[in-house]
């Protein structure tokens, strides 16, 4: 009972302090310093029309590659826990007995596994012009893995083309801070190539290419938990 | 009342009531599940109302396909196990 009393009052403690905050919040009606130097600065700068994706990928290139070394750490882990019981699996895997999926989903997949291949590249590719960049493209790409999966899921992935896709992405991405390093500013520096026409896809210097390649490397990650996952299935 | 508010307030109430069914759901686990997915579905709508697109299609394509998914996944894994 006193359990329950201390549970609903520290509920209410807590509705009570953030309607408090709710109330208090006046919006801002000019940006601080910082975000003005950023929406100032970027566009002239960096040549990106996206300014959140630049202050992601230049500003605070560093924080992206820890969060990139984060994901590949647990794609790792994932696929070292899980690859005890793929020896049993190759043996029960020689007689399937799924039920198979149905007509919808099968020809569902038909048609949306291309284009959602293909929204997941434009999202990358497009990420210093348009919202979204390599993580929100490589999430798509994975999700279009994951349909693949759910049509089929005895389909094989090859493990050593996910893992090659996924580390000459990372040494890329890497490389190419470093050449930010000894070429501009710093590191991921995007101006080691020309910054181009503001608007152009082929503009804001190193942007689109880092964030080709790290859409690669999470939709590579993505991909092979999902797929170490289902490989597991009869463990 | 301005028509993005009366939406954010209909998606807020939404997600409070898909929150409780999928923690104090009684019925089955897959409704449970489907709701919590539901609820990320929704925090995504929620997300580009805010003007914050980029963080949208992470949560639609994170929170609520590939989560329900591996939820889904193990559960169909635990009752196999059960059956055995």
């Amino acid at each position: 009972m006193i359990k329950r009393l201390a549970l609903i009052l520290l509920l209410a403690g807590i509705g009570a302090i953030f309607a408090g905050l709710m109330l208090a919040h006046v919006p801002d009606g000019e940006l601080n310093r910082t975000a003005l130097y950023y929406a100032e600065h970027t566009a002239q700068d960096l040549g990106a029309a996206n300014i959140v994706t630049a202050i992601i990928v230049t500003f605070r290139g560093l924080d992206t590659l820890g969060e990139v070394t984060v994901l590949f750490l647990t794609a790792a882990i994932v696929g070292l826990v899980l690859a005890k019981g793929k020896r049993k699996k190759r043996e029960a895997r020689r007689q399937p007995h799924l039920p198979p999926s149905g007509e919808l989903l099968g020809t569902g997949t038909r048609l949306l596994l291309p284009l959602i291949l293909l929204f997941g590249a434009y999202v990358f590719t497009h990420g210093h012009l348009t919202p979204g960049g390599g993580f929100q493209g490589g999430a798509i790409i994975a999700s279009a893995i994951l349909m693949a999966l759910l049509s089929n899921p005895l389909q094989k992935f090859s493990h050593r083309l996910i893992s090659l896709i996924e580390s000459t992405s990372g040494i890329a991405f890497v490389t190419i801070g470093i050449l930010g390093v000894l070429l501009a500013g710093g590191f991921l520096d995007n101006r080691i190539l020309p910054l181009g026409t503001f608007g152009d896809l082929f503009s804001a210097g190193a942007i689109p290419v880092i964030y080709t390649f790290v859409g690669l490397k999470v939709g590579a990650e993505f991909s092979s938990m999902l797929v170490s996952l289902s490989e597991t299935e009869e463990l | 009342m301005t028509l993005p508010l009366a939406m954010s307030l209909l998606l807020a109430v939404a997600m409070v009531v898909l929150a409780i069914m999928a923690t104090r759901g009684r019925r089955s686990l897959g409704i449970s599940i489907l709701s919590a997915g539901l609820v990320s579905l929704l925090a995504s709508v929620m997300f580009l109302l805010l003007a914050a697109p980029d963080v949208a299609m992470t949560e639609a394509a994170i929170g609520s396909g590939l989560t329900t998914f591996l939820f889904f996944f193990v559960l169909g894994r635990v009752r196999r196990g059960e059956h055995d």
